[in-house]
Order: C-alpha cells, then sequence, then structure tokens
C-alpha cells in the first residue's frame, strides 16, 4: 500500500464534499417567487369547515381577503388526500389557537378536493382550530402560483406577501414569522 | 397499531442490521485467522439479507395491493382508485421505495456473486462479499432510519393520493426503472470484486478483470436498456417530441455508462496485453463511484428533476456515504498502483491496442464533459453563490466531436490486429469501408441534412458499419471455405466461437442505428402546431391531419381528454390518432398522452395541447420526426450484442465439427494460494 498517494486522494475528496455540502443547504425547488413583496392576490372564499371557538367561522360565510388589512394572515392550502398536510396539521392549529385575541388569522383553503373530503379529514384528524375555505376550481391556488400542497403564505398587515413556506411548516418556524410579522408593524 | 404488512416489513428491515454487520465482520476473521467457519458465516449473511429484503419488499408490496394505508409509504403512493398495475410498480414511485427496491437488487446480487462464485480459490469473492455487505448496510441504515417505507399512520386514512401523475401514466414505468437498478446496482459487483482483488493481493493478477469483466457486461447490457427506456418512455409521456435533454438526472445514469463502456474495452488490452492496470482499477471503482453520486444527486434533494423526491434528512446521509465511497476508492485506487506497473507496451501505433486507448480516451473525455456540466451548477452556487443552469448547446457542442470520433473508431478498431499491423494489412483493412463512409454521407445529403456533424455521423457510420461488417462476412467466408458450410451456418458458429468479440461487433451496430436515429431525428424535426375544429385540417410532411372528434371520460383516478384525428394520405385515411390530456386530481397541470404513428423510416408525433372546454376546438402540436424507432431497435440490438457477449460460457468443450473426439480430462487448474494460507 503506498499511503502517501492514498493520502492525496483522500485529500482531493474534500472540496467535492464542500461543494455537495453547499448544495445541501439551498433548496433547488425554492424558484425564486416574484410573489414576496408584492400585494397578494385577492380572495373570496366561502367556508365549509368553521373551526373551532373562539377562532370559528360560520359555514358559509365568505372570508374576504380584503376585509383582512391589519392582521397576519396565514394562508394554508392543503387537501385531504395530501400526506404531508397531516405533518403539519396539529402544529398549525395549536399556533393558530396561540395567537387568539391578537391580530392574526388563520385560513385554511382546500384545494382539489370536495368539502365532505375535507370535513370528514378534520373530523379525522381531530378537528382544526380555524376556518376551512373552498376553493373551487382552485382559482386562488393559481392566482398565488401554488407549487403543491401543503403550502403557507404570510400575508403582512399591509395586504403584501411577506414569506411562503413550501411543504410542511414547522410550528417554530410557523411562530418566528408571525412574530416578526407582529413586530415590525406594531410601531 | 402496526398492520401485519408493516410489522413484517420493518421486523425485517430491522432484523437485517445485525446480519449484515455480522457478515461485515465475519469476513475479515475468516481470512485472517483462518477460519472457514466464519466465512460461512459471512456467505450465511449474505444470503439472510436477501431473504430479510425480499421479505420487506414482498411486504411492501402486500401493502400496496391491499391499500393498507396504514402504512407510510402506502399513505403517500397509494391510492383505491390507481389501477392494480401501477399500483404495484408504484413500489419505485417515491423516494423509500426506490430505496427499498434498491436495498433489494443489492442484496440479490450480493446473494448471486456469492452463490456462483464461493467455490472460487482465494480470498477475492469473500472480500467482494464483505464489499457488498458493506454496501447493503448503508442502505438498511436508511431503511430503519430517514427513508422507513414502514413508518406508522395514525389515525389510518381512508384513501391517499396515488403515485406522482407521471410515473402512472404510462407501461414503460414498469419497465425503465427496474432495468435501471439493475445497470445501476449492478455496478457494485465490479466495485466489490476490485475491492476484493485489492485486499487480498490478487489485483496483480488478470484473473479477477476477467470476472469483473462479465458482471460489468451484464450490468453494462442492464443500463444501457434502461437509458434507451427512459428515453423512449420520456419521448411518450412528457409530450415534448424529445428523448433526452441533458437534465442532470439523464447525465446521471448516462456517466456511469460511459466509464462502464470504456472499461469493457479496455479489460481486453488488460488481459491480452497486461497493460492498463491502474487504469482499469480507475474505471471500476469510478463507475461506482458514479452510480452512488447518481443516486445521491437525485435523492438528496440537492438538484430538482423529475427524478427527485421529496426528501428530509436522507442527503445528509448520501453526502457521508458518498464521502466514504470517495476516499475508499481513492484509497484503493492511489493506494495499490505501485504493485500494478504496467507489464506489456505499446508495440505500435497501428495495433488494436492504440484504438482502444483512444477509446478510452474520448469516452473519458465524454465522462468528464457530462461531469462538469452536471456539477456546473453546484459548484457555481457553492463557491459564487449564483444559480446557473447548463443547457442542450452546451453539451452538443462540446459532446458532437467526440461523439464523431468515436464513431470512427468503432470501424478502425475492429479492423486493426493486437501488437501490430502491416501497411499492407492497414491498406487491405482501413481503405474498403471508405465506400460505406462516401455511401451514407451521400445519404445524408440526399436526406437534407446540411448540418456539417449530421453529414460527419452518416459518414462515420457508414465507415464503421462497413468495417464491423467486414468482420463478420470475412470470417463467415473463410468458414465456408474451410468447412463447407452455407451462409447462416457459417454465420452462427463464428459468432458462437467468439461470442466475446462478436457480441461486441452486435452492440456496435446497436450504437450505429443509434446515432443515425438521433442525428436524423435531431436534424430534420418538422413541427406544426394549429387550432382545429371539427372537420378542419392541417399539413405536416406530406400528410394531412383532421380533427374528428373531441371527447371527455371520466376514470376512476382521473378525468381524460382526448382528441381523435385522422391521418390522410391524398384523400386515403391511412390511419387515426389519439393524442389525450389526463387531469389527476392531486395535481394542477394536466399530464399529456402524446399519441405516435411510428413508421420505419420516422414518427409522426401528435400532442394535444389545449382545448376548449365546450369541446368546439383543439390545438394540435404535429411533430414528423425521421428515424426515431431507430434509436429503439439500436437499444434492443445493443442488449442483444451485451446477451451474445456476456453469457456465461457453458463449461463443457465443443467437439471439433465432425470428428467426435472424446475430451481429455482437463487438469485442475493451477490456482492462487490455497484458501486462508
Amino acid at each position: 500500500m503506498n499511503w502517501r498517494r492514498a493520502g492525496i486522494a483522500a485529500v482531493l475528496v474534500i472540496p467535492v464534499v464542500f461543494v455537495f455540502s453547499r448544495g445541501m443547504k439551498t433548496d433547488p425547488r425554492e424558484i425564486p417567487s416574484p410573489l414576496p413583496g408584492n400585494p397578494a392576490p385577492g380572495f373570496a372564499l366561502a367556508v365549509f369547515a368553521p373551526g373551532q371557538p373562539p377562532l370559528e367561522r360560520p359555514i358559509g360565510d365568505t372570508v374576504r381577503l380584503a376585509d383582512l388589512k391589519g392582521r397576519v394572515v396565514v394562508l394554508n392550502f392543503w387537501a385531504s388526500w395530501c400526506l404531508a398536510c397531516r405533518d403539519e396539521h396539529q402544529g398549525l392549529s395549536a399556533v393558530a389557537r396561540d395567537y387568539t385575541g391578537k391580530p392574526v388569522q388563520f385560513v385554511g383553503s382546500l384545494y382539489q378536493d370536495t368539502p365532505g373530503n375535507g370535513t370528514a379529514w378534520i373530523a379525522e384528524m381531530g378537528g382544526q382550530s380555524y376556518p376551512s375555505v373552498n376553493d373551487p376550481k382552485a382559482l386562488t391556488a393559481i392566482d398565488y402560483g401554488l407549487y403543491g400542497v401543503p403550502e403557507t403564505f404570510f400575508i403582512a398587515q399591509d395586504g403584501k406577501i411577506a414569506r411562503k413556506i413550501t411543504g410542511p411548516a414547522p410550528p417554530a418556524v410557523l411562530k418566528h414569522i408571525i412574530d416578526s410579522l407582529l413586530t415590525t408593524a406594531s410601531p | 397499531m402496526q398492520s401485519v404488512n408493516g410489522l413484517v416489513g420493518h421486523g425485517a428491515l430491522l432484523l437485517a442490521l445485525p446480519f449484515i454487520a455480522l457478515g461485515i465482520i465475519a469476513v475479515p476473521v475468516a481470512v485472517n485467522r483462518g477460519r472457514r467457519d466464519w466465512l460461512e458465516i459471512g456467505y450465511g449473511a449474505v444470503y439472510a439479507n436477501f431473504a430479510l429484503m425480499t421479505a420487506a419488499a414482498l411486504a411492501m408490496i402486500s401493502a400496496l395491493v391491499t391499500h393498507d394505508f396504514s402504512v407510510s409509504y402506502v399513505a403517500q403512493v397509494g391510492s383505491r382508485e390507481t389501477p392494480l398495475f401501477y399500483t404495484i410498480i408504484s413500489l419505485w414511485g417515491a423516494l423509500e421505495g426506490s430505496i427499498l427496491f434498491w436495498a433489494w437488487v443489492l442484496s440479490f446480487y450480493g446473494m448471486t456473486v456469492v452463490a456462483l462464485n464461493k467455490s472460487r480459490v482465494g480470498n477475492l469473492v469473500p472480500y467482494a462479499a464483505m464489499t457488498l455487505l458493506c454496501i447493503s448496510l448503508f442502505f438498511a441504515i436508511l431503511l430503519v432510519g430517514p427513508a422507513n417505507p414502514f413508518g406508522i399512520v395514525s389515525p389510518v386514512p381512508q384513501n391517499g393520493p396515488g403515485p406522482n401523475p407521471l410515473l402512472q401514466n404510462h407501461i414503460l414505468m414498469a419497465v425503465h426503472p427496474p432495468l435501471l437498478y439493475l445497470g445501476y446496482v449492478g455496478m457494485s459487483v465490479p466495485f466489490a470484486f476490485a475491492v476484493g482483488a485489492v485486499l487480498s493481493g490478487e489485483a496483480e493478477h488478470n484473473d479477477w478483470i476477467k470476472v469483473t469483466r462479465t458482471w460489468t457486461m451484464a450490468s453494462w447490457g442492464f443500463l444501457s436498456a434502461a437509458i434507451i427506456a427512459g428515453m423512449w418512455w420520456s419521448y411518450e409521456v412528457l409530450g415534448w417530441g424529445g428523448y433526452w435533454a441533458w437534465d442532470p438526472v439523464e447525465n446521471a445514469s448516462f456517466l456511469p455508462w460511459l466509464t462502464a463502456t470504456a472499461f469493457l474495452h479496455s479489460a481486453m488490452v488488460q488481459e491480452r496485453r497486461g497493460m492498463l492496470r491502474v487504469w482499469n482499477l480507475n474505471l471500476v471503482v469510478g463507475t461506482f463511484v458514479l452510480t452512488i453520486l447518481g443516486t445521491f444527486l437525485t435523492r438528496s434533494g440537492i438538484i430538482s428533476s423529475v427524478h427527485a423526491f421529496t426528501t428530509g434528512t436522507i442527503g445528509y446521509y448520501f453526502l457521508a456515504f458518498i464521502t466514504i465511497v470517495l476516499i475508499a476508492g481513492g484509497v484503493i485506487v492511489a493506494g495499490s498502483s505501485d504493485k500494478l506497473r504496467s507489464r506489456g507496451r505499446l508495440d505500435s501505433a497501428a495495433s488494436r491496442e492504440t484504438v482502444f486507448l483512444l477509446n478510452n480516451l474520448f469516452l473519458t473525455g465524454f465522462m468528464l464533459t457530462v461531469l462538469v456540466g452536471t456539477l456546473f451548477p453546484l459548484v457555481a452556487e457553492a463557491i459564487r453563490g449564483v444559480k446557473v443552469s447548463v443547457g442542450g448547446p452546451f453539451y452538443n457542442r462540446m459532446t458532437l466531436p467526440m461523439i464523431a470520433a468515436l464513431l470512427f473508431l468503432m470501424g478502425v478498431g475492429p479492423a486493426l490486429p493486437w501488437k501490430i499491423a502491416s501497411t499492407a494489412e492497414l491498406k487491405r483493412k482501413l481503405i474498403p469501408p471508405a465506400a460505406g463512409a462516401v455511401l451514407l454521407a451521400a445519404v445524408a445529403l440526399v436526406a437534407g441534412i446540411h448540418d456539417p456533424y449530421g453529414v460527419l455521423v452518416f459518414a462515420f457510420v457508414g465507415y464503421a458499419a462497413t468495417a464491423n461488417f467486414r468482420e463478420f462476412s470475412i470470417g463467415a467466408g473463410a468458414r465456408r471455405a474451410a468447412h463447407d458450410e452455407s451462409w447462416p451456418t457459417a454465420f452462427v458458429r463464428l459468432v458462437e466461437g467468439n461470442r466475446r468479440r462478436y457480441g461486441g461487433y452486435i452492440a456496435h451496430f446497436g450504437v450505429f442505428f443509434v446515432a443515425l436515429g438521433v442525428a436524423m431525428s435531431s436534424t430534420l424535426r418538422t413541427e406544426r402546431e394549429a387550432t382545429l375544429q371539427r372537420g378542419m385540417t392541417m399539413q405536416i410532411a406530406g400528410r394531412t391531419l383532421r380533427l374528428q372528434d373531441i371527447w371527455g371520460r371520466e376514470e376512476p383516478q382521473r378525468q381524460v381528454v382526448g382528441a381523435t384525428l385522422e391521418i390522410l394520405n391524398g384523400n386515403r385515411v391511412i390511419g387515426t390518432l389519439e393524442p389525450r390530456m389526463n387531469f389527476y386530481r392531486t395535481q394542477q397541470e394536466p399530464v399529456p398522452t402524446p399519441d405516435v404513428r411510428s413508421g420505419v423510416l420516422g414518427d409522426l408525433y401528435l400532442n394535444l395541447m389545449a382545448f376548449r372546454p365546450d369541446g368546439s376546438s383543439a390545438t394540435i402540436r404535429a411533430i414528423y420526426q425521421p428515424l426515431v424507432p431507430w434509436i429503439w431497435f439500436g437499444g434492443g440490438v445493443v442488449v442483444f450484442g451485451a446477451i451474445v457477449g456476456g453469457w456465461p460460457t457453458a463449461r463443457r468443450r465443443r467437439a471439433p465439427a465432425r470428428v467426435p473426439v472424446p475430451t481429455p480430462p482437463s487438469p485442475p487448474p493451477a490456482r492462487e494460494p490455497e484458501y486462508a494460507a
């Protein structure tokens, strides 16, 4: 065994691994979105799942983005057939409950699914604290350039999209984003 | 609550870990202490690994088929509406399942290697088995850790989303992935033999190269078939009318193919002349590293593509594994390079080994070009923090000269003898094929190819095809004269007499078909797009297309909208085509199903681009591409060549024709040091 050469070969691996490890830190699917920083597309969608007190809205009520100015809106696109939505469901519900009384509005938007399936799924998952609306023909999803479900948009008090999360939203990240939006706008 | 499927599958995976670990420990103990019983334990672990992985894979298939949504993988890719066929093949339709399938195939290879070679004297096979177990260990860790397909979902969903629509839209999805795994995973075996050869000290002999070459040939055949099937799938499903886009993942499958092809040629130089020994070790290790690199690229989420699945932490496991493989590979090759100095030397530039050297030069140059193009975006992002993309023009410009050179060499190599060719021999062998070059160049020009590289490809294919054909015709002619055989008999006997050689030439012919198909279809493609109402027509490539109907249909897992078009040659209807659009509920974008009418000379390819919801009109894209079917046919010929050349030779000796002579019992072959010396 020629250990000197072997050692050189091993050292040569370092830059390769460096490049790969840097690549791991960036998300190739994070398609640069033109949305953050721009006004959120408006929507007016009917509630099909009321949510739980105190965050509930009656079924059939229309949720309008225009009416939510001055609040931080967390718009979460989900579907009953989406497995990753199960992962984030508990966290979303809990975080929404934590912000009761603050100027924060959570809205679930059902994507490519029927309200019947959605209601059954919510019941199966043990309820959802905030209301969900139906998005027939996925027109709102198209307006938001939805990449897939779940996807969560954060709309600041001024009606502009601040951030979006593709894939399940971890509670800690949710809170961090909401808090930063609440503090920047409060003064 | 875990279902029986989940329990069996997860249990088998958990149980596999200690068995694999035991096997990895047992081999060095057996070799260093001379304990044959420990070797039995090591081999037993290989068999146990296969049995347990089979159990896990069958449990997963059972879970998929019975819609057992308590199993996380089934909840992720299954749905009650998906047809049974696509439910079964969704085993490899997402990350966890594909890792399970990978581990299963790898365990199968391990079992086969041991079963076929364990009577072999020396430490080559024990160390190879150990190496395969080490690779298995990595995948087993993935399967009980970050890529556990048997996670428990609670509460159990009633239904799932079904597989990715792109992966449940065509029958080739049942063909391309398994072939690719057989080829890709199969490259682990030559690597294992290389490691075994170095560790056992047998790398200095040429014996390991023979067994390695056979395994490489098998994996290479699968990989060739997989690449062609992948091109075909892309052509039939994606709806853009192309088959190769230099997508990082296509490149990932192509990179090890290039180095394996180089090895299949250079291994002959080592066997014949004792040269290129370090180089061959490099190629074998490099091929394996490239398969792991390809897997890393596609499974770690580092790049985005059709093949890249959503991932969690698995990327870091792969990063750790590829680091270990790179270091181990580098240490093995560099560390043993001293002992492997060349024994022979080049006698003349006019020899077959020179051509093989050039062939290796171009193939590895090709590989490095594709590798640089594939990794450049990653490097640029790591160093400069910018997002860049490397597209088709780079690859086309860089690789076309090498492709042309390789085609030319495919004509020169078979014509030249080993060691040295006389001037008379050179003239006799190398000048006549020029007629073929002139002929095909003329065909290209008449057909309307003006691109210089297109004409060059035709000319070189003409040259090489003639040269390869002459190898058959001269050889068969000699047999006819010597044995009084008919042409077909002489042909078959000729090939039987040296299957490796003539199998290689057959594979060359496959490559010629692919080259002509690619050159023709990429230079002479015509494309029309039109919005038609019922009864309206459009023209393409001398044919008229008339829209007959626009229809819709509800299927359990999707809605289908299609257009029916008649193809008219003059006033005569010669066929109908039905391009469709499929709407899956889990995906915003529809998945197209183009419809293709294939002829010997070309394909008419129709894609439904858009339609009015009231059914009044449809937008059709029509593409005519000459010689596309030649690519698929050529792929088949390549695989046939690999089968002819790689099929293990039966042990019996063929008695000379017509004079049966009892074969004398062959003496026991002189071998390397006795086991565990």
